[in-house]
């Protein structure tokens, strides 16, 4: 072994990238490229009437006008999130409803600002209420173990509370952008967009489009973040293929812009939730009983399932979970980072903060005594479960051993201080088929070769490590090839999948690569290999865990709220790159933060479109909300569950990130917040 | 964006009467907030007549201590001059809490103060908005209005002005000085933007072609101690859901002046003048803080999105006097 694994080791593409040489979508070089901007729906729920596009089309230098009746028809309609400018039907208020193709983007710009439409208009609903008459249960309730309601109307302790998580927007920093070109001679596109998974938009696009997978190629070397809002395409890479099969030979240029970024590229659901906790009064749990709510949309099928966290979190008799949906005339949800474990952890963790208050036990031990042997959901044995050492390595390093739990008693001039914890965890993911190919350089030199995606996470540099170990040389003696769907096929960089599932794939096939060249291959041995399935064992349950610490200030007069200090402690399995391995935390720690703290998107109901639609009034956290924050883990290795022992680290950060905030704010004032953000009008008082 | 032609004047008459010339003209200095709007569509100005480059960027003091600020000074280097920081370092830090570095870097003292007033639907051509287009409605009434104003609102808009610059130099009785096709004016800062009423399109009292040429700050009082604080949803760039420049002079435990205003509270930055009056000769202890607050936001119409502001602001002055108070026993 050359042990490349495990030392921490600066991104391979850096200097690219800090010195702007790293190509992202937009900026791949295109001969004579046009720019398309979108005509968007101004009604959350109708049909386009009319769509008078003769001003836009007198315009110098506009190309083209795309509308409902006169774009390329699409071969497959059967997908309602894409299948755009097949119909008069507008689901959601800004979807798109046609596009103008022009010499600039500024003329295009202006020019569909000229295009006239009519609609008719039906009554349109866009507020999520946990009563709303047309909710439905996503599946039959989750039940485990013994009687939910016998154990709840037993229990010594009982929380019975309600919370709620607002709509989010990922917000990457990189926009999504693509460029599209036909090729009509060979008949082929060509399509470079900012993406999670280049063959994942092939594998969805190409039908839609009537083509074979190979007259699709999908680019994406570098993405500037995706937070799973990249992990699928989005109607902007739809219209960009229109537009360029309806100009064939020009490359048509699309950047989403910031406003449109906040409608059909997707985002979180908000959610509500009820929970009900019943325990003993030492704290052990008898019974979890988790209610969610999320919004779903007529023009797709994702939900925010929040209420599958507690299945596996807390040893408990009685287990209850059911999530419900409601469809709403809004854009359709998708996946943003931990998806569901995010607001389903959010509601569990405070919950058992209050269970913790009510109880007069130490939070930290409330999560140590109600810690499963096994995994409550199935039964199964745990690959690992180091959740009590991240307790106990959270609370010394964070010097949490001496707190008093009263609440609102400590001062600092005007400032209320307190702190808080909360646990983390996500579900190991293992996604099969990815391929790759392993080609001898000559020399001792290798070039790898997989469609993965580097989302800004650091898998450029990740991979190369596992190929160097897989295949027993230094890492300066491998080259990789990513972002790149004529690469052979691989998995989409989500779920906190993407290290393991590419990963095993280059541990398989190097071993491939071995049984069939031996150990001195020759110059151009080359082995395709992959992973058909998961490897983990019947009867084992793998999953990631954490334990956060933090430290708030709260001004009683202004309600606002700083984080002066955040630990969190992390079980993932052995850790390949060090370096990006604790960006990617420290990241989710950030975006937890800023879910408790700032981020809500405002859908107007009147209008059913989000107003806070720009980086100045849907907020994250800027540097200096950013004080004293570190990430840490465990020594381990886990390879039951992956050949490199490792786990997924992408996600897990931002899982119990907001809770431990909202226990800090109670335990600083006194005041439980239930509902996110929390923001200064939510802690003023009169 | 809306295809407009471009013109760079030669000095400042110039500029007037290019701007006086066509009905839509404006002014582009820093263009922070006009090159925002123009590819929003929330302005479609026939003509931009480019002032950024004429010589208005310096800074003087004269001998009596009054600062004379060009309008072309950018936000970073007046926050960063010297002769600022020592008479007036209450406008540092104002503009220090405002926008981000590189906006600063850009900003100019001018535009400034002549950013327009903020409201998610004032920036979204798809909602009506009596701002943007006189008559349609005001769609933030029944809205999102955790931003908008508790002061001087009208049924027609509810909008506030977002500087920090201008709030301390409501404070700081700073004047005017303009440049029109009839000549040359001067007026106070307080009186230059104005309450919507029922021409909200309508930020300032500047007529067609009146160019801002620079600011002009008195003195400060002898011994006076001043502060700035901005409340805000995260610690830096961001609006402010509610700041507060306070100047004050204590003699022997009694208030001899104070000088305060609010931004985030109304169409225009709001110099709190009754809660002066309270405190003015009064006794500086917290029950006459406290009376000073009562007394200002007596006036405060609040929506049910925005109630919030009136304990918010009460608790800023208080604080803020209390430390001004402090700092001077």
């Amino acid at each position: 072994m050359t042990n490349a694994i495990g030392t921490s080791t600066a991104r391979v593409d850096g200097i690219a990238k800090v010195t702007g040489t790293a190509q992202y979508a937009y900026e791949h070089p295109f001969t004579d490229p046009v720019y398309l901007h979108p005509v968007q729906a101004t009604v959350a729920r109708g049909a386009v009437d009319t769509f008078r596009s003769d001003k836009a089309e007198s315009v110098d230098g506009v190309l083209a006008v795309l509308s409902p009746w006169n774009a390329p028809r699409l071969a497959d309609v059967s997908d309602p999130e894409l299948s755009l400018l097949q119909g008069p039907e507008v689901r959601f208020r800004g979807q798109i409803i046609g596009a103008v193709i022009a010499t600039t983007p500024e003329i295009a710009r202006h020019a569909q600002s000229l295009v006239e439409v009519e609609y008719t208009t039906d009554d349109h609903d866009t507020v999520l209420r946990a009563d709303h008459p047309d909710r439905y249960p996503e599946d039959d309730p989750q039940t485990i173990g013994d009687d939910v309601d016998e154990k709840l109307s037993s229990a010594q302790l009982v929380i019975d509370q309600r919370y709620s998580t607002p709509e989010e927007h990922n917000t990457p920093m990189e926009p999504h952008t693509a460029v599209a070109l036909w090729d009509p001679a060979e008949q082929h596109l060509t399509l470079t967009t900012a993406t999670q998974g280049p063959h994942s938009v092939v594998d969805t696009l190409a039908p839609l489009l009537g083509l074979e997978p190979q007259q699709l190629r999908v680019v994406s070397p570098h993405v500037g973040g995706g937070f799973g809002s990249k992990a699928a395409p989005h109607g902007h890479d739809l219209v960009a293929a229109l537009g360029a099969l309806a100009l064939p030979g020009r490359a048509v240029k699309y950047a989403v812009t910031r406003q449109q970024g906040f409608v059909f590229v997707g985002y979180r659901s908000p959610t509500r939730q009820h929970l009900r906790l019943g325990a003993r009064c030492d704290g052990t749990l008898t019974a979890i009983d988790h209610e969610s709510f999320s919004q779903v949309s007529p023009a797709g099928t994702f939900s925010e399932s929040a209420s599958s966290i507690s299945a596996s979190m807390y040893a408990a008799d009685a287990r209850r979970l059911v999530h419900h949906l409601v469809p709403l005339d809004v854009p359709p949800p998708h996946w943003m980072r931990a998806p569901g474990e995010a607001p389903g952890m959010f509601a569990l963790e405070v919950a058992m903060d209050e269970l913790a208050v009510a109880a007069g036990i130490d939070p930290v031990e409330l999560r140590i005594r109600n810690d499963p042997d096994r995994d409550p959901a199935t039964g199964n044995r745990w690959t690992s479960r180091r959740l009590v050492e991240c307790l106990h390595e959270g609370a010394r390093q964070f010097g949490w051993r001496d707190r008093d739990p009263h609440p609102g008693i400590r001062r600092d001039g005007e400032w209320l201080i307190g702190t808080g914890m909360a646990s983390a965890t996500y579900p190991h993911v293992m996604s099969p088929g990815t391929k790759v190919t392993i080609r001898h350089d000559g020399g001792g030199r290798y070039t790898v070769r997989t469609g993965a995606a580097d989302i800004g996470t650091g898998a450029w540099t990740t991979l190369t490590l596992i190929s160097a170990d897989a295949l027993r040389v230094s890492r300066e003696r491998v080259t990789m090839e990513i972002g790149d769907s004529s690469l052979p096929t691989a998995t989409v960089a989500g779920g906190s999948s993407g290290t393991t599932s590419w990963g095993s794939a280059i541990v398989a096939t190097a071993e491939a690569f071995r049984r069939q060249h031996g150990d001195d291959p020759e110059a151009g041995a080359q082995t395709t290999g992959g992973v058909s399935e998961d490897p983990l064992a019947e009867g084992y349950t793998a999953a990631s865990f954490g334990a956060h610490f933090v430290e708030v200030r709260v001004h009683p007069g202004t309600g606002e709220v700083r984080v002066p200090r955040m630990r969190g402690v992390f079980s993932i399995g052995r850790v390949i790159n060090p370096r990006t391995v604790r960006s990617q935390l420290l990241g989710g720690m950030v975006m937890g933060l800023s879910m408790a703290l700032h981020e809500k998107s405002v859908r107007d109901p009147r209008f059913g479109h989000v107003v806070t639609q720009d980086l100045a009034t849907y907020h994250v956290p800027v540097n200096a909300d950013i004080e004293d924050m570190d990430a840490s883990w465990l020594d381990e290795t886990d390879e039951l569950a992956t050949p490199m022992g490792s786990r997924g680290a992408g996600e897990i950060g931002i899982v119990g990130s907001a809770a431990a905030i909202a226990n800090a704010v109670y335990h600083a004032t006194g005041t439980r917040v239930r509902d996110l953000p929390i923001t200064p009008p939510a802690l003023v008082r009169d | 964006m809306r295809p407009f032609d471009y013109e760079r004047a030669t000095d400042a008459a110039d500029a007037v009467a290019r701007a006086a010339s066509r009905p839509e003209a404006v002014f582009l200095a820093g263009g922070t907030n006009l090159v925002d709007h123009l590819k929003l569509g929330l302005v479609e100005p026939e003509l931009l007549v480019d002032i950024s480059h004429l010589p208005l960027a310096a800074i003087e003091q004269e001998p009596d201590g009054t600062l004379d600020i060009g309008a072309n000074v950018r936000n970073a280097d007046l926050a960063a001059h010297p002769a600022v920081r020592r008479s007036h370092p209450l406008l540092s830090r104002a503009l220090l809490s405002g926008a981000s570095g590189q906006l600063r870097n850009l900003a100019t003292t001018g535009g400034n103060l002549l950013q327009r007033t903020r409201c998610v639907y004032f920036q979204d051509v798809t909602t009506p908005c009596n701002k943007r287009s006189p008559g349609s409605g005001c769609s933030a009434l029944g809205g999102h209005t955790e931003q908008h104003a508790i002061f001087g609102a009208s049924q027609q808009c509810i909008a506030v002005h977002p500087s920090d610059m201008a709030v301390a130099l409501a404070a700081l009785d700073a004047q005017v000085s303009l440049l029109g096709p009839e000549g040359v004016t001067s007026m106070p800062v307080t009186e230059l933007h104005r309450l919507p009423g029922d021409s909200p399109e309508r930020d300032t009292v500047l007529d067609r072609g009146q160019l801002i040429t620079g600011v002009r700050i008195p003195p400060p009082p002898a011994g006076a101690r001043h502060t700035y604080r901005k409340v805000r949803e995260r610690s830096s760039f961001a609006f402010a859901l509610i700041s507060l420049a306070a100047e004050m002079v204590v003699e022997d435990g009694v208030i001899a002046s104070a000088r305060l205003a609010l931004g985030g509270v109304a169409h225009k930055p709001w110099r709190a003048r009754r809660a002066e009056e309270v405190l003015h000769g009064a006794p500086a202890i917290t029950e006459t803080f406290t009376a000073a607050a009562k007394a200002e936001l007596e006036q405060a119409r609040p929506l049910e999105g925005n109630a919030f502001k009136v304990p918010m602001a009460r608790a800023m002055i208080v604080a803020a006097l209390k430390e001004l108070a402090v700092e001077t026993t």
